[in-house]
C-alpha cells in the first residue's frame, strides 16, 4: 500500500492505473458492505430506534412492541406496503434460522442497491471525457 | 411492529402533508439529477452504486445509544464527501426507495418525507458544514475525519428536527402527555447520540478511503490545486 501513514496531506490524484485499480477498489468495497450486511447484521441492536422510541412517547407497549393505549405519534402507523414482501423486515420468509435469514436478506439488499445505484447511476453518467483519455 | 429503522411509517403524516412532500422530494431529486450528471463520469458512477450499496448495509447495523433505545447511520454526510452532495443525496434516496418497496422499511406513502428528511435535508446540511470545514481545518486525514464525524452530528440532528417539523405539520395523532417542543427535545437528544456513532463510522469510511484511494474522495477534489503546483515544482 502506497498510502500515507503519518498524517500527511491528502492527495487528490492517482499515479497510476486508475481504471483498473477502480475496479478493484468496487469490488473491495463490495466484499466489505456483504460482510457487513451479511454476517454483522445479526449483531446489530433489536431495541427501537430514536424515532422509534420517540414514536411510542405516551403510549403503552406490550413485549411485541404493539401500542396498547395511550396517545403517541406512532399510534396511527400502518403497515408498509411491502409488508409481503419476502424481504420485509430484513428477513427471508421462510427461512427459519434468522441469522440465515437476516445475513441472506442483507446479501440480497446489498446486492441490488448496488445493481439499481450503479445501473441509475452508469446510464445518468454523463459522456463527455477529459481530452486527453484514451478510451 | 417489528423495530425498523429510522424511517417514517405509513399513517404517521397525513395524506397532504406526506404529497407535499412527496413532490419536493421529486423536484428536489429531479434537480439533483440535472446537477448530478455533471459529476457522474466513469469514475464516479460505480463508486456512487458502491455508496448505496455501503450505506444499506451500514443501515442495518442498529447501535445502542441509550438502555432500550438504538441508532444507525444515514449517511448523508459520507456520501456528500466521497461522492458530492448532488450524487450523494441520490445515493441515500436510492437506499430509501430499496428500502420501502423491498424491505417493507418506512411507508411508501411517507417516502417523500423521509426521502426530504435523510437524503435531502442530511446531505444539504453536511455539505454546507463540509465545504466550510475543509476550508478552516487542516488538509490531513485528521482534518477530514473531523470534518466528516462534525457534519455527520449535525446532519444527523438536523434529519430529525425536519421529522418534527412534519409531525408539526401534519402528525395524525394529537399528542395528550407530550408537546411537539418536548418531542423535538427527545428527538434532538437521541440523535445526537445517534450522529456521534454515525460520525465515527464515517470518519472511519472516509479517512480510509482517503488513504486508499484520495482521487475517489469528491470533497478532495476541490484541494488538487495546490496538489499540481507542488507537481511542477513550484512551491514545496
Amino acid at each position: 500500500m502506497n498510502a500515507p501513514h503519518e498524517n500527511a496531506p491528502l492527495r487528490s490524484t492517482s499515479p497510476r492505473g486508475p481504471r483498473r485499480r477502480t475496479t478493484w477498489f468496487i469490488l473491495g468495497g463490495l466484499l466489505i458492505a456483504l460482510l457487513l450486511a451479511g454476517v454483522v447484521s445479526n449483531f446489530a441492536s433489536g431495541s427501537p430506534d430514536g424515532l422509534d422510541s420517540a414514536s411510542t412517547k405516551g403510549c403503552t407497549v406490550d413485549d411485541n412492541g404493539e401500542i396498547t393505549g395511550g396517545s403517541c405519534m406512532g399510534q396511527n402507523a400502518k403497515d408498509s406496503e411491502a409488508a409481503d414482501s419476502p424481504f420485509a423486515d430484513y428477513g427471508i420468509s421462510g427461512i427459519g434460522n434468522s441469522y440465515l435469514s437476516t445475513g441472506l436478506a442483507g446479501v440480497a439488499g446489498v446486492l441490488l442497491t448496488f445493481a439499481v445505484g450503479g445501473g441509475l447511476f452508469w446510464l445518468a453518467r454523463s459522456r463527455r471525457q477529459p481530452a486527453e483519455k484514451v478510451e | 411492529m417489528e423495530a425498523v429503522a429510522l424511517h417514517i411509517s405509513n399513517g404517521v403524516l397525513n395524506g397532504p402533508v406526506s404529497a407535499i412532500y412527496g413532490v419536493i422530494a421529486l423536484v428536489a431529486l429531479a434537480y439533483c439529477i440535472s446537477r448530478g450528471r455533471r459529476d457522474l463520469d466513469d469514475r464516479l458512477a460505480p463508486m456512487a452504486g458502491l455508496v448505496a450499496a455501503f450505506i444499506f448495509a451500514v443501515q442495518m447495523l442498529n447501535f445502542p445509544v441509550l438502555p432500550g433505545v438504538s441508532g444507525h447511520l444515514l449517511g448523508g454526510a459520507m456520501a456528500a464527501l466521497l461522492v458530492g452532495p448532488w450524487v450523494g443525496a441520490l445515493c441515500v434516496s436510492v437506499v430509501l426507495i430499496v428500502q420501502a418497496l423491498v424491505f417493507a422499511d418506512g411507508g411508501v406513502t411517507a417516502l417523500g418525507a423521509n426521502v426530504t428528511n435523510m437524503a435531502l435535508v442530511g446531505t444539504a446540511v453536511a455539505y454546507l458544514l463540509i465545504a466550510l470545514l475543509l476550508r478552516v481545518l487542516p488538509r490531513t486525514p485528521t482534518g477530514l475525519g473531523i470534518t466528516a464525524f462534525v457534519a455527520s452530528v449535525v446532519a444527523v440532528v438536523a434529519a430529525s428536527q425536519s421529522f418534527v417539523l412534519q409531525y408539526a405539520l401534519g402528525g395524525t395523532t394529537d399528542l395528550e402527555h407530550y408537546s411537539l417542543g418536548a418531542i423535538a427535545g427527545t428527538m434532538a437528544g437521541t440523535h445526537i447520540l445517534i450522529g456521534i456513532g454515525e460520525g465515527l463510522i464515517a470518519a472511519v469510511t472516509v479517512v480510509t478511503v482517503a488513504r486508499t484511494r484520495p482521487d475517489l474522495v469528491y470533497a478532495l477534489r476541490g484541494l488538487r490545486q495546490p496538489q499540481q503546483v507542488t507537481a511542477e515544482g513550484v512551491a514545496a
